[in-house]
C-alpha cells in the first residue's frame, strides 16, 4: 500500500467526540499515524505477518494502520470503554479484525513472548506526570522486536535516558522528528491550533533483538 | 476477543502468582474467517502455550486440536488449518474470562474483555 493511499484511509477514521482530559486523549492524526507505521514496515519490516498491540489505543488509528498494512494479528488496549467502542467501529469499518482489550497499561499481565511490536501514542504526561514512562516501560517488557512511540521533542534526553537505563533497551533512536497539529481539543486550550515538535522513536528490547529464527 | 490473544492474556491481581490462564466462560462464540497463513503459523507455535489453548478451544466447542503435538505437525495441511481456526477465527464476543487462582470473572461484552482492576486488587 502506497503511503498516501493509507493516510487517506486513516482520514475517514471517527475521531473522539467527548476527548477525555484526564487520560490525555488526542487524536493521533493521519498524517503522523500513516508515516510512523510505513516507516515501521517499510524500513524494518516490524509490521506485515507480525502481532502488533497498540497500547492506549483511543479510538484506534495505528492499530488499525497496522492492520492495513498487513499484521497478521492486532490488539488494541486501552482503559476508556468509549475509546474501543469506537475503534472497535472504525476496524469494522475497514473490514480488519482486530482485538481489543479493556485494560490499564501499568497493570497489563501479559505473557511477553508472544508481541512482536508494539505502537503507541502514549499520554505526554502533561496531565499526569510520568504517564509516557508508565507506557515505555511496559512496552519494552512486552514487545519481542521493536516499540514505535512518540514522545514530545523537549523530552529526548530523558527519555532515552530512561529506555537504557531503566528499561533495558538495547537501542533507543529517534527516527524522525514531526509537527503534531493540535486542534484545539479542550477548553483550557487558548490557541485554536498548536504545532507541538514530537519526535518518532524506535526502541529495540534487550536480549531479544536480532531476526527470527 | 480470539484465542491468540487469549494465550497471552493473565490475570495480574496482586497476591497472584499464576494467573495463566484464564478460565473461559463462553456464552457466545462467533467464528470469523480469515486467510490461513503459514508462515505466520510456523512462527507463532513454538511461542504458543499449547495446552491453554487447547483448553480454551475446547470451552469455546472446538475439540479439534490434539493434547499433545509435535512440531513436526506443522508438515500437515490439515493440522495447520486446525490450528489456525482455534487461534485466529474463534471469537468469545460474550462471557467472562477468569482468574485461576481466586475466581475473579473479567466480563467480556461485544468481544471486548474487562480487565481493569479495582483499587484494592492493584
Amino acid at each position: 500500500m502506497k503511503l498516501k493511499q493509507l493516510e487517506s484511509l486513516l482520514g475517514g477514521l471517527q475521531q473522539f467526540s467527548n476527548p477525555k482530559v484526564e487520560l490525555e486523549q488526542y487524536p493521533t492524526g493521519p498524517h503522523i499515524a500513516s508515516r510512523m507505521l510505513y516507516t515501521a514496515e517499510n524500513s524494518f519490516g516490524d509490521v506485515c505477518d507480525k502481532v502488533v498491540a497498540d497500547f492506549g489505543c483511543g479510538c484506534g488509528t495505528l492499530g488499525v494502520a497496522a492492520g492495513l498494512l498487513g499484521a497478521e494479528h492486532v490488539i488494541g488496549i486501552d482503559v476508556d470503554p468509549e475509546s474501543l467502542e469506537l475503534a472497535s467501529l472504525n476496524a469494522e469499518e475497514l473490514e480488519l479484525d482486530i482485538d481489543y482489550v479493556q485494560c490499564n497499561i501499568k497493570n497489563l499481565g501479559w505473557r511477553a513472548e508472544v508481541v512482536d511490536t508494539i505502537v503507541m501514542n502514549p499520554p505526554f504526561g502533561t496531565r499526569k506526570k510520568g504517564a509516557d514512562m508508565d507506557f515505555l516501560s511496559v512496552a519494552l517488557k512486552v514487545a519481542s522486536q521493536a516499540v514505535y512511540s512518540l514522545h514530545k521533542t523537549s523530552t529526548r534526553d530523558h527519555v532515552k535516558r530512561a529506555a537504557l537505563q531503566q528499561f533495558n533497551a538495547s537501542s533507543a533512536e529517534v527516527i524522525c522528528e514531526l509537527r503534531y497539529d493540535l486542534p484545539q481539543t479542550y477548553k483550557f486550550h487558548k490557541k485554536r491550533e498548536v504545532d507541538i515538535a514530537v519526535d518518532l522513536w524506535r526502541f529495540v528490547p534487550k536480549s531479544k533483538q536480532g531476526p527470527e529464527v | 476477543m480470539r484465542l491468540l490473544s487469549h494465550n497471552m492474556l493473565s490475570s495480574n491481581i496482586k497476591g497472584v502468582t499464576n494467573g495463566f490462564p484464564l478460565r473461559i466462560e463462553a456464552e457466545k462464540v462467533v467464528v470469523k474467517q480469515v486467510d490461513l497463513n503459514v508462515r505466520f503459523l510456523k512462527n507463532m507455535f513454538p511461542k504458543i502455550e499449547w495446552k491453554a489453548l487447547v483448553e480454551a478451544s475446547r470451552t469455546m466447542g472446538y475439540a479439534e486440536l490434539p493434547e499433545e503435538v509435535e512440531p513436526s505437525k506443522l508438515d500437515s495441511r490439515d493440522f495447520l488449518q486446525k490450528f489456525h481456526h482455534a487461534l485466529l477465527e474463534l471469537v468469545l464476543e460474550e462471557g467472562a474470562l477468569v482468574c485461576p487462582e481466586t475466581g475473579r470473572r473479567f466480563p467480556v461484552s461485544k468481544g471486548i474483555p474487562n480487565m481493569l482492576l479495582h483499587e484494592d486488587e492493584v
